[in-house]
């Protein structure tokens, strides 16, 4: 077991199979490292690039007409992009550079979003890191993640199907990095509580008393823009042609009230919801995702438990400490009730079940499953438009539903704070 | 420690013997919309209109008041819920062209709960209360329709006229409303 001894020269073995996937934004690529030493090269290509003058002043390119699709507002993305890179997709420039630069590694570019690969793509992962831009994303991989664990008997996660998820986000001065031990470990949804929320204003405000210039921009944005519809699509944050007339008709408005500082770069801000970018606080928290991970790989230490904050906006300040599992979480704590069916039960059978005394005695259940990867929905007695289709349903045998054996309902009820899962177990 | 590799390999050997239950997993938002309809508690001048049982996240409703300014109208809302419900809040619209102080012409709806008060805590009933609370109590205070908050505000008489016009099918100003009266 050559993880088990760190200091032996079997050590990297386990390279030639370890893959890992690295996200960020709506582009990822995978990585795979060659059979190679690790060589010490990173380091010192970390320190060339620190210290190249070049990267960092290079002009923003945002401003150009037909400016590239890939914002070179992103120092990070400085890095590894040049000039002759605008316009190439962000994913694609940066694996060729990482690969020409670092021997041994192949970094394959996916340039797509991460809701367009399936479960087959993500099981072949060892391990996954985040580099994302939004709770959103993360809150999807998280669920793909938990989605792919397999349980056995005793409910207990099977080893091997929980794929570690490496975090790691950043906002200017701020930046925080986690590891998830998919199934043990409290996941993003444990701790959506932890993301600030997303400013907004209420509608009267932007409509009639506009007193900030981020008013009059969400004015045309979310008012102005569907109703003219100038170019006859929704918004699109990266067409100059569409930010363009935004701020031509934010200003119009700003003026009309008396509001200054109406500029391009707000615009942008408001529309895209740009977070400012700084580099060290991007490199920072890499390094500490590419730690997690080396330990992960590797195991010659224990990993991050589970969290890492790090301010740098009054001086430097980090700490680390464990978030909790939320029992009640709809992600990862849900532990599947299994329920012992017939297989050629009704539908009628399984919720009578349900509403048995010596069952989970409900009284008035919805439920609803995932049939092929679309949502169904099997019964629902409270609401009429739903109750009088789904009513053939209960007649119905669950094969007959397109339910298989271990597929999992979704059921609700008045006698629980929560939905309930169960998987079904034919007997 | 995870032993991540051998565990993978493992994995890999034994995936000759066919995959079961890979059927996808339910959403956190299915999962509360779920929890959400199934608790749905309307008054009996709201319906809710499912165009298929199978979308829980999207679907209409419809308000009946029977009181107030607006007695007698039938105004339709469409509600979307996102994936990422509830942490967001549905987007809801209203279809019926209406002369309301708090929503405009577009069918866009100044509640403070659908946008900056929102909470993941609120339900789908929650909102539909809100709604119906814009039926018997139109705030002219926060105005959509500041035509119709002054008007409001000034004259409630010549108000009540105007909703009235609106809802028969006519021209409130230059302003033309679809007949919306049951």
């Amino acid at each position: 077991m050559p993880w088990k001894r760190p200091l032996s020269g079997l050590y990297f073995s386990g390279w030639s199979v370890s893959r890992f996937e690295v996200m960020s934004g709506s582009v990822e690529m995978e990585v795979q490292s060659d059979d190679s030493p690790m060589p010490a090269a990173p380091k010192s290509w970390m320190r060339n690039a620190m210290e190249r003058s070049g990267p960092f002043c290079l002009p923003d390119f945002d401003h150009r007409p037909g400016a590239l699709h890939s914002v070179l507002g992103q120092i990070q993305v400085q890095f590894l992009f040049r000039r002759n890179d605008i316009g190439r997709s962000k994913a694609e420039v940066a694996a060729n550079f990482i690969n020409n630069r670092i021997p041994g590694v192949n970094v394959t570019p996916h340039f797509c979003k991460i809701q367009d690969k399936d479960e087959d793509f993500y099981r072949q992962f060892h391990v996954v890191v985040c580099g994302l831009d939004s709770v959103p994303a993360r809150r999807w991989m998280n669920g793909m993640l938990h989605s792919l664990i397999e349980y056995d008997d005793d409910n207990t996660p099977i080893t091997g199907t929980n794929i570690p998820l490496v975090d790691g986000g950043t906002e200017g001065l701020k930046g925080n990095a986690r590891v998830i031990l998919t199934g043990t470990s409290a996941c993003i949804e444990c701790t959506l509580g932890l993301y600030p929320p997303q400013v907004t204003y209420p509608l009267c405000t932007i409509a009639n008393t506009p007193r900030l210039p981020e008013h009059c921009i969400e004015y045309v944005k979310i008012i102005q823009w569907p109703k003219e519809n100038p170019y006859q699509c929704e918004i699109d944050g990266d067409d100059p042609a569409h930010l363009c007339w935004i701020h031509e008709k934010s200003v119009e408005r700003a003026s009309h009230f008396g509001i200054t500082g109406v500029d391009y770069k707000l615009v942008q801000g408001v529309v895209k919801n740009i977070i400012p970018a700084v580099a060290s606080t991007n490199a920072s928290i890499a390094a500490v995702c590419a730690n997690e991970v080396f330990k992960l790989a590797t195991g010659v230490c224990k990993p991050l438990n589970d969290y890492v904050v790090l301010n740098q906006s009054d001086g430097v300040y980090t700490f680390a400490f464990a978030n909790e599992k939320r029992e009640d979480c709809l992600v990862c704590g849900r532990k599947a009730n299994i329920l012992n069916i017939k297989e050629d039960a009704k539908l009628e059978e399984l919720i009578s079940k349900l509403c048995q005394d010596d069952g989970a005695r409900m009284k008035n259940p919805g439920l609803t499953t995932n049939v092929n990867g679309k949502q169904m929905t099997l019964y629902i007695a409270t609401v009429p438009s739903i109750e009088r289709q789904t009513r053939p349903n209960l007649k119905k045998t669950l094969t007959e539903l397109g339910l298989v054996n271990g597929a999992e309902i979704v059921v609700a009820d008045e006698t629980s704070p929560m939905s309930m899962t169960f998987k079904l177990n034919f007997i | 420690m995870i032993k991540l590799f051998s565990l993978k390999q493992q994995k890999k050997e034994g995936e000759a013997c066919p995959k079961q239950g890979t059927q996808k997993k339910a959403t956190a938002a299915q999962l509360r919309i779920t929890k959400d309809l199934n608790e749905l508690n309307l008054p009996k001048t709201c319906d809710t209109e499912f165009p298929d049982a199978n979308d829980l996240l999207n679907f209409k409703l419809i308000i009946s008041p029977d009181e107030g300014f607006y007695k007698g109208g039938r105004f339709v809302f469409s509600f979307k819920v996102g994936p990422n419900y509830p942490h967001e809040p549905p987007k809801v619209k209203c279809e019926t062209s209406i002369y309301h102080p708090n929503i405009d012409l577009e069918g866009n709806v100044c509640l403070n709960i659908l946008r900056e008060d929102w909470k993941p805590v609120l339900t789908v009933n929650s909102i539909i209360y809100g709604l119906q609370y814009l039926f018997l109590e139109p705030n002219p205070e926060d105005p959509l329709n500041k035509e119709a908050a002054d008007v409001l505000q000034n004259n409630r008489r010549m108000f009540e006229q105007n909703v009235m016009k609106a809802m028969r099918g006519g021209y409130v100003g230059t302003q033309y409303f679809e007949r919306c009266l049951k």
